[in-house]
């Protein structure tokens, strides 16, 4: 049932599903790195095998200067000091050569910021657009089975953590590796007793720095848990304020509140706590094992124990304290990379979805008239026909677009096992006005659905015009049908534009005549901007029943052959509703027009109206038949209902 | 600004303490990092040069104990940085909290639903991360900065003027880096929503979409804001990224200025190898500092719209207040607008009532007819005084609504807003917003005035049945049948029903008519509909028409005089009910 789904999803609301925090469990990580990386490397693969090389130099620049530390003061200060008349220029050309690999390694590393900022950006933009390109391809159903708020964090925070790893992650983490390795052949070649005393104090850092993680991830989750349950508090109190007002609640609210907000600050509190430890672990631990190297260091050059000098120890204790960095930096980025793979996994997963699937081959072009035979026309004619392919012999039929609408015992769910319409038998001829009435979830909405190929059927089959709609193309399926839906959602953009969505190349006048139509002229024109007035959030600063008469509106410059109206008019008062019908009526003159209501004045003149109860057509027949009837639509409209 | 943060920051209150706490810890570890090279080189020049091991060990123990005594300090720096940062966001929370729930309906209508979550949620975790990087790194940045050129000062004034002229071009560099890439952010992010929205308006909106086969061209117009997207965050970014080449590009410079000078002042005996090698050390310190201080200030900046955001929920005071001697009894049920003018915004030109004169007698039940945007809900919300007038005066029960107290005035004027809502909780549980007190027995009594315990009755929990979230779990009938049961539990003197039965079918409809004129005479009941079959029994009808009375008086007399009235009727003729509501129940 749709219309009742619909309702309890909100399209504006966006229930936070994934929480920050939460440890995100990938299936095959594997598999997922090695189709994002393809990802990356397809259209920047070059561009990425120069950032490594560049960040290769920019760390061997690095340590090839602190290197020098150990000849500035074991070749040039140590021997200068024993003479009387120093030579300062090897010096200078010494610090001269460091100083151009200085310059070096600083031209990489922009030259590899900028390049990521490309790739990143990139590779970002192109990912969005193939992600809306191919929802926008999606059948209905996707939309119905997926919280709306899920789809919408794939765009913001999937994409979000995955710039985060291209961009940071693994460059760092390259970075970092490079510069762990370098560094330790470094160490290893200064001196290796105090190379395993750094060994030992890392391990010491990381086993520490796992401690507090733990325990701070351990209350973050509990942080999220309550954020949600206080965000879930503000939203249903923000929302009903009013009431809350108007019953005199502010107290009891107050307290409910204040109840949650102190359970959030506790794990807040301790979540913040234990993470604000990991900095000053790991720079004072890095400063114990910086003072430890020194002392054995010390001791170590003292007594010139394995040749290790005074330059030595200067330039180790330099590698000590860039040793541990990279480590920790490593740490933090593997997270970052599991939380983009849980990501770039849902990222995929909506790139896999299947798409609608549409085997149609007849479309709809324009025809014209000549001597009894429909000829087509690229111009608008106004009268509309099915080329039909016919696949054996590619012969071309043209049948007119009338409306005629067969359905012949269809069934239908949503779901294979749950079937909501039953046995549906209709047919609408060209130009009638067919009307659906009955309760909610009784499956309108869902009938009209069938016709447009929103949903295919589990049995039965529908004729437009004598062909079955699977054989129709869907595009061309739908620009036959104009609808006018329950919801009424408009575009951020003016009203001018909103009303130009039904046609495209409309122009400025067919779309004034559009809105006179639907009776929106009037006020649109009182509107600040008049048609060029910007509509915001689905069209918040109007009321509910100007944004139906703007959909009409739109509906009536698409000027289709075959109208739908789903509660088109369900929010606009009787009266307007009749001056709407009147143009309405004009429009649909000699077409077919489905139409849904639970106004009785709505559907009083159809030619037919079907009475629907769960998922069946219990009664069909003219106004004045089913009145004669005494039936179930006789004890609706008199009043006279027996409950049910 | 000052002014705002000022607002802001008299919410720390039981927290002060912990964000003095916090930066004395942050300094306090700061000093014992900058104790580490100083007695470095100590270590080399009067231990290993001069060869005295035992003043290895001395000094050496020393700086361990510096390096532990940083350690306890950073971590009692992060305990009470995490208590004063979790503390503020906590009653930041509470107090905007709380001020809502002074706000009147106009302040309310001010702020958007969605914009008060945001400031509740995101703006609040916003000012929490801001409060906790200026509490831990603002006076620990500078701190060592100060710290670190200090001592290199003590050590060789000459060399450390190297720091200080790269501090001073440095820190002008990444100042004018930082705004000029702000200022690029800044201008991103509403485009960045702005697509967000587009995308947010597309899940939402796809059937719309696929109707009118608009996916090519909506994917278009994605495409076009996607690409603008790029455009500017790599403008935006390309300022970003000079940040670590010039930072490099400053301290390679610093390392072999010193290396070279350094050089030079020890041959001269200006200067000692340990010596050099400590400046060295405190290079990454001062500059990392730097650094470190432009990343609060960005932080800082960014966080400033939150800020104002949240301060102009604190400072919004209520637009009605209780009068000096409130009045607490409501003597009946009558009603009285005299020449009332009516607009929502003081300065707007065109009111929204014009010159409302009506006279209601207690008990009477009055029907409000009229077209979409006819101020019906407006004529109705003066009477609880959901809003004051701007012009004229409503009494009830004799006497101006401004000299009740307002939760008097509201507990005997019941109202069933038509954006009705129900709560989390049972039933029994949502009823009793009318009334605390109330008995199981009350609370069935008024279900079945309002024709609400049939359907009741029928879930397996019964009264107790759980409602979800904004009542997602019963239908637009039901929700308004318990909607209209909460509001009798008030027993109130007048009852206003504002489009309250529109999704409950007109048999229904008409039975909880008929249990108000049978078991609630003496309530004034105002009942406001679309459908003339809800009103065409009531004692009078209010026809409204564009914020003015255009008809008033019974059934018979508005068929017989009033146009709108006659079209009204005229169009819903015969029952006039409508299909929705019956099966499934």
């Amino acid at each position: 049932m749709a219309e009742k789904k619909e309702n309890q999803m909100p399209s504006g609301k966006m229930p936070g599903r994934r929480m920050r925090g939460m440890k995100p469990t990938v299936k095959n990580p594997g598999q997922i790195i090695k189709r994002l990386m393809g990802y990356v490397f397809k259209r920047y693969g070059f561009w990425y095998f120069i950032v490594i090389i560049l960040i290769f130099v920019g760390v061997l620049a690095n340590v090839q200067g602190t290197m020098f530390m150990k000849n500035l003061i074991d070749e040039y200060i140590t021997p200068f000091l024993l003479t009387d008349n120093p030579d300062f220029t090897p010096l200078a050309h010494a610090i001269g050569r460091v100083a151009l690999f200085y310059a070096i390694g600083v031209a990489s590393v922009y030259a590899y910021n900028r390049i990521m900022v490309n790739i990143t950006q990139g590779t970002q933009r192109e990912l969005r657009n193939e992600l809306f390109e191919h929802m926008q391809k999606l059948p209905v159903k996707y939309f119905d089975t997926h919280a709306h708020g899920d789809i919408m964090s794939i765009y913001t925070n999937d994409i979000d953590t995955l710039r985060q790893m291209i961009s940071q992650s693994i460059p760092q983490i390259i970075n970092s590796g490079v510069t762990i390795i370098s560094v330790f052949v470094s160490m290893l070649i200064l001196n290796i007793p105090l190379t395993v005393v750094t060994l030992i104090m890392v391990g010491v850092m990381l086993f520490c720095t796992k401690q507090a993680t733990g325990q701070s991830g351990k209350y973050f989750i509990e942080q999220q848990t309550n954020i949600g349950a206080l965000n879930g508090h503000i939203e249903e109190m923000m929302n009903g304020q009013k009431v809350v007002k108007v019953f005199c609640h502010e107290e009891e609210s107050k307290k409910e509140f204040k109840e949650l907000n102190d359970r959030l600050f506790v794990s807040a509190d301790k979540a913040n706590t234990f993470a604000n430890f990991l900095g000053p672990i790991n720079a004072q631990l890095g400063n114990v094992s910086y003072v430890v190297c020194a002392i054995v260091g010390g001791v170590l050059a003292l007594n010139g124990i394995g040749g290790f000098t005074l330059g030595g120890l200067a330039s180790f204790l330099t590698f000590n304290k860039s040793f541990s960095m990279p480590i920790n930096q490593i740490s933090q980025q593997l997270n970052a990379v599991i939380m983009a793979m849980a990501g770039a996994d849902r990222i995929f997963k909506l790139l896999d979805e299947e798409i609608e699937a549409d085997n149609g081959y007849v479309t709809l072009v324009n025809v014209t008239e000549e001597n009894g035979k429909l000829l087509e026309s690229d111009k608008r004619t106004g009268r509309w026909a099915w080329k039909h392919v016919h696949q054996a012999d590619k012969s071309v039929d043209y049948v007119e677009v009338k409306g005629d609408v067969v359905f012949d015992g269809v069934d239908f769910g949503y779901n294979d096992d749950k079937i909501v319409l039953h046995d549906v038998k209709l047919f609408a001829e060209p130009g009638q006005k067919i009307a659906f009435v009955g309760s909610t979830g009784a499956g309108k909405t869902t009938i009209t659905n069938l016709i447009n190929r929103f949903y295919d059927i589990q049995d039965g089959k529908i004729r437009y015009d004598g062909i079955n709609v699977n054989k129709i193309k869907k595009a061309d399926l739908r620009r036959s049908l104009g609808i006018v839906l329950q919801d009424t959602h408009l575009f951020t953009g003016t009203v001018k534009e909103n009303i130009r969505f039904g046609k495209l190349n409309a122009t400025d006048d067919e779309i004034v005549a559009a809105a006179k139509l639907a009776n929106a002229d009037g006020f649109i024109r009182r509107l600040p901007d008049g048609y060029d007035t910007l509509l915001t959030g689905d069209g918040a600063n109007l009321s509910q029943g100007q944004r139906q008469l703007l959909a009409i509106a739109r509906a009536a410059v698409a000027d289709p052959p075959v109208l739908i109206l789903d509660e088109a008019t369900s929010s606009i008062d009787t009266r307007t509703e009749r001056i709407v019908q009147d143009g309405m009526d004009k429009l649909m003159n000699g077409r077919t027009t489905f139409v849904i209501a639970h106004r009785l004045s709505t559907v009083r003149n159809s030619d037919c109206i079907m009475v629907l109860e769960q998922g069946r057509i219990i009664e069909r027949g003219t106004h004045d038949q089913l009145i004669e009837e005494k039936g179930k639509y006789y004890q609706l409209y008199t009043g006279n209902s027996i409950s049910a | 600004m000052f002014r705002t943060l000022r607002t802001l920051l008299k919410e720390v209150k039981e927290y002060k303490r912990a964000s003095i706490a916090t930066p004395v810890y942050m300094i306090l570890e700061v000093a014992m990092e900058m104790v580490i090279p100083f007695l470095m080189a100590s270590i080399i020049d009067d231990g290993v040069n001069a060869g005295n091991m035992a003043h290895i060990y001395k000094v050496g123990g020393i700086m361990i104990a510096a390096a532990f005594l940083g350690l306890v300090a950073g971590l009692l720096g992060g305990r009470y940085g995490a208590k004063a940062s979790a503390g503020f966001a906590k009653n930041l929370r509470e107090a905007m909290f709380n001020n809502i729930q002074t706000y009147s309906f106009a302040n309310i209508d001010k702020f958007s639903t969605a914009g008060l979550v945001t400031r509740l949620t995101t703006d609040v975790t916003n000012i929490q991360m801001a409060y906790q990087m200026t509490l831990r790194m603002f006076m620990r940045a500078p701190a060592s900065l100060l710290c670190a050129m200090a001592i290199a000062f003590t050590i060789n004034a000459r060399l450390a003027s190297i720091y200080l002229i790269a501090v001073l071009i440095l820190g002008v560099l990444l100042f004018f880096i930082i705004r000029h890439a702000t200022q690029y952010f800044m201008m991103a992010f509403p485009k960045y929503d702005a697509l967000n929205a587009s995308v947010q308006e597309n899940v939402s909106a796809i059937r719309v979409v696929k109707a009118y086969v608009r996916e090519e061209h909506e994917t278009g117009k994605f495409k076009k804001a996607s690409q603008n997207i790029y455009d500017i965050f790599v403008k935006a970014e390309k300022n970003v990224i000079v940040n670590a080449p010039l930072m490099q590009t400053t301290v390679y410079t610093c390392i072999l200025l010193i290396s070279w000078l350094g050089a030079k002042m020890i041959v001269s005996s200006e200067l000692t190898t340990g010596q050099m090698m400590s400046l060295l050390a405190y290079c990454m310190n001062i500059l990392m500092s730097l650094m470190m201080l432009s990343m609060v200030f960005v932080m800082i900046s960014m966080s400033t719209a939150s800020v104002k955001r949240i301060a102009e929920v604190l400072n919004e005071t209520s637009t009605l207040t209780n009068p000096a001697c409130p009045v607490t009894e409501v003597a009946d049920g009558s009603v009285e607008f005299r020449n009332v003018d009516f607009a929502y915004h003081r300065d707007s030109t065109e009111p929204v009532l014009k010159d409302i004169n009506i006279k209601v007698n207690s008990g009477e039940t009055i029907g409000i007819i009229g077209g979409t945007g006819s101020a019906k809900t407006s004529f109705v919300n003066l009477i609880s005084r959901l809003y004051d007038v701007t012009e004229g005066e409503v009494l009830v029960g004799g006497r101006n609504v401004k000299e009740y107290d307002m939760e008097a005035l509201r507990n005997q004027v019941s109202v069933v807003l038509q954006n009705n809502v129900l709560f989390s909780g049972s039933i029994l549980e949502n009823l009793r917003w009318g009334d605390k007190n109330a008995t199981d027995e009350e609370c069935m009594e008024v279900c079945r005035l309002a024709c609400a315990d049939e359907f009741i009755k029928k879930f397996p929990e019964g009264y107790h049945t759980h409602i979800e979230q904004g009542g997602s779990n019963v239908s637009g009938g039901q929700k308004q049948r318990l909607c209209i049961a909460r509001a009798l539990l008030k027993k109130p003197q007048v009852l206003i029903l504002d489009d309250s039965t529109s999704a409950v079918d007109t048999a229904t409809d008409a039975k909880i008519r008929k249990a108000f004129r049978e078991e609630i005479p003496n309530t004034t009941k105002f009942i406001i509909a679309q459908r003339i079959s809800s009103v065409q029994d009531a004692d009078r009808i209010i026809v409204m028409e564009e914020g003015r009375v255009n008809g008033f008086g019974t059934h018979e007399e508005l068929l017989e005089s009033n146009e709108i009235y006659r079209e009204v009727y005229e169009s819903q003729t015969q029952g006039g009910g409508d299909f929705d509501e019956k099966a499934g129940e």
